[in-house]
């Protein structure tokens, strides 16, 4: 992405306070034109406040947005024509169709594609004629994005986008939005998933309590906690594991433990296990689970946080 | 899916611009709002029941319960074949000849009203119950027939004219009543379960997100409530007027307008209810609350004279009783609209006020 593409969109200072919960707290943030931005965080990180002050819905306390070079007070039926909108759980009309839905939607729009188009887009074209009642939860949500894309946008916002999905319709969905972002289209996704976040986003924010706390492409962000794995292990009951010299190992960067399991953070993984095994037998403990993995976006949260993304 | 799976280009935004696609006046958005209001209606059978089927059903049960009969003939009972014989010429009267015991019998059950007995000399005795009408009405009759039989003459000629007047009857009081309360009814849940409905699955929020104008989703219920409203008014009065024989003395033109003015008054009422609850719940008490008293003190089944003389000018400024009022004055009397400035001011009213206030309380998530 090169750094001198205008931006889609800038935030600054910006503010919103539900009676005494802060939910965004002063947040920054610049995406530019045809580039994929993910908001990632837990439940209740203030993603939704924020991408829907950005989406014009949510009047913010204080602070400035900038959406395609405007502003909601001045443009707002102009940014609505070049905007599109998932919402999260938007439950669209039981008794009308597909197809229906989507003709109505388009209405809305100067320009853009068909229905029939959008369908095939998102691949419900067996489903154009059915209910939305009766569709599953995956066709729902590709029908939303149908929803978010009749009127051509140039920029897209996504809440959460495969909540609630199982993985076969995640991946179909993640399959979709990859198209769009190789069509050049500007996203703005929020997320609790941070492999989803790994997998659609070229840069990620990442949010805890109304603020940014990281920011950057997701390898920048994982390379930032300075580890590039993650060891985690289970001993046998038979005597008290002494984890201090764990710490002490070459390659080594953190030790905690975690309802039994030890985790530990690891730069060298080729030295870091056998040292592992022969310290376990030094100490005469027995290895009942052994599990590593490259680090995360996950990771990095816990690192930052000392809490899970889903935990909350 | 991979890379050759065949997708739509839709970056392309300069051919989009280019060759702007024609679009027709069924794409118009306040067009495709009304569609929808009238699919998601029209695919809920409760709600067609409940709109067609039930006011009809209501109307036709009691007109048959309170339908006017022809004036009854009254049973009584002889025990001599003379005196059978001239009461039988009184067409009012059903007499039947029995024995002394069971004639008795029959007087003592109420089967018949009245028994004529022969007395002394070509007397005749009569034995009923003067403390009951049909009684004293046979009594009338049978010695007005015996007497004629025994060849009295009446010194005045007489003869009746019958009048059975269409428009007096309750099933005329009742239809332009049922058709209050329908037009109440289908404004009032059409738009309140409708909207709650849509803010409580966010679809109004996603609505508001795209660049539809605000007033078109507004306007669609408009819209989709005056095109219901010929089916529905048809349907009640054909119904009434062809089976029931209503009469339909006002203009036609003049009880299309109450109708309307009385579907927008209800209507802005509707939408002052639906303006805020989040949840079908809280907006079903809501109508309930509104719309009970009115279907009670509204005079939709029987007068609202009924009510004490207090009451009376509160009752007279409910919505649902001006309408009602009004479609009885236009059907039943041949009324004009002139007339009936005090019941549509009444509407009005509710109109101006209910809609300024409904909009400014008009939560749209």
């Amino acid at each position: 992405m090169p750094e001198n593409t205008p931006a889609a969109l800038r935030v600054r200072n910006l503010r919103k306070t539900y009676k005494d919960v802060v939910a965004v707290d002063g947040l920054d943030l610049e995406i530019r034109a045809g580039e994929c931005f993910g908001l990632l965080g837990p439940n209740g990180a203030g993603k939704t406040t924020t991408i829907e002050i950005c989406e014009g819905l949510t009047a913010p306390d204080s602070g400035e947005v900038e959406v395609l070079g405007m502003r909601w007070d001045s443009h707002a039926m102009e940014l609505r024509q070049r905007l599109g909108i998932q919402l999260q759980e938007t439950q669209l009309g039981d008794k009308v169709t597909v197809a229906e839905t989507l003709r109505l939607f388009r209405s809305f729009f100067r320009c853009g594609p068909s229905p029939a188009e959008v369908i095939g887009l998102v691949q419900l074209e067996e489903k154009a004629n059915s209910r939305v009642g009766g569709l599953s939860g995956g066709q729902k949500q590709r029908l939303a994005l149908a929803c978010a894309l009749v009127g051509d946008p140039e920029l897209l916002f996504l809440d959460e986008p495969t909540t609630g999905l199982d993985p076969q319709a995640r991946r179909q969905l993640w399959d979709l939005i990859e198209q769009f972002k190789r069509q050049g289209r500007t996203i703005l996704l929020t997320t609790h998933y941070m492999d989803e976040a790994e997998q659609l986003c070229d840069r990620v924010a990442i949010m805890d309590h109304g603020k940014v706390i990281a920011l950057g492409t997701p390898r920048e962000l994982i390379e930032s906690i300075g580890v590039e794995h993650m060891v985690e292990f289970r001993a046998g009951a038979a005597s008290p594991l002494q984890t201090a010299p764990l710490k002490q190992m070459e390659g080594v960067r953190n030790v905690r433990t975690e309802d039994g399991n030890v985790l530990m953070q690891v730069t060298a993984l080729h030295r870091a296990v056998p040292a592992l095994l022969q310290e376990l037998n030094r100490q005469g403990v027995p290895l009942t689970e052994l599990r590593t993995h490259s680090a995360t976006l996950e990771d990095v949260f816990v690192t930052l946080t000392g809490r899970h993304l889903r935990d909350e | 899916m991979s890379d050759v799976t065949a997708i739509p280009e839709l970056g392309a935004r300069e051919d989009a611009a280019k060759a702007p696609r024609a679009s027709t006046p069924a794409d118009h958005a306040l067009v495709q709002l009304t569609l929808t209001r009238f699919r998601e209606f029209l695919r809920e059978p409760e709600a067609l029941f409940w709109v067609f089927i039930f006011p009809v059903l209501l109307a036709a049960g009691l007109g048959l319960a309170f339908r006017n009969r022809p004036a009854d003939v009254l049973k009584i009972a002889t025990v001599t074949p003379e005196l059978a014989q001239s009461l039988r010429k009184d067409k009012l009267l059903d007499v039947q000849q029995l024995s002394q015991a069971a004639a008795d019998q029959a007087l003592r059950t109420g089967k018949v009203a009245l028994l004529a007995l022969p007395g002394a000399n070509g007397a005749v005795v009569y034995r009923y119950d003067d403390t009951n009408p049909e009684g004293r009405t046979a009594r009338m009759l049978a010695d007005r027939a015996i007497q004629l039989a025994a060849g009295r003459v009446d010194p005045v000629p007489a003869s009746d004219r019958l009048m059975r007047e269409a428009g007096s009857r309750y099933i005329d009081f009742l239809i332009p009543g049922l058709l209050g309360m329908n037009l109440m009814g289908s404004a009032i849940w059409g738009m309140g379960f409708a909207i709650v409905d849509a803010r409580r699955r966010k679809l109004m929020k996603r609505l508001i997100a795209t660049p539809m104008p605000r007033h078109y989703y507004l306007l669609s219920f408009l819209l989709s409530r005056l095109i219901m409203l010929v089916v529905e008014v048809g349907f009640l009065l054909g119904f009434g007027v062809l089976i029931f024989k209503v009469p339909a003395r006002g203009s036609l033109a003049d009880l299309a307008v109450l109708c309307v003015v009385t579907s927008l008054s209800f209507g802005a009422i509707g939408l002052l209810i639906a303006s805020r609850p989040q949840t079908i719940e809280a907006a079903s008490g809501l109508m309930n609350l509104v719309m009970m008293p009115m279907w009670i003190v509204s005079g939709v089944f029987f007068s609202a004279q009924r009510f004490p003389d207090a009451l009376q000018p509160v009752i007279r400024s409910l919505p649902l009783t001006a309408a009602i009022d009004a479609l009885r004055a236009n059907m039943l009397q041949g009324v004009g609209l002139i007339q009936l400035a005090p019941q549509l001011l009444v509407l009005a009213a509710w109109l101006v006020v209910c809609f300024p206030i409904a909009l400014k309380l008009f939560r749209w998530r």
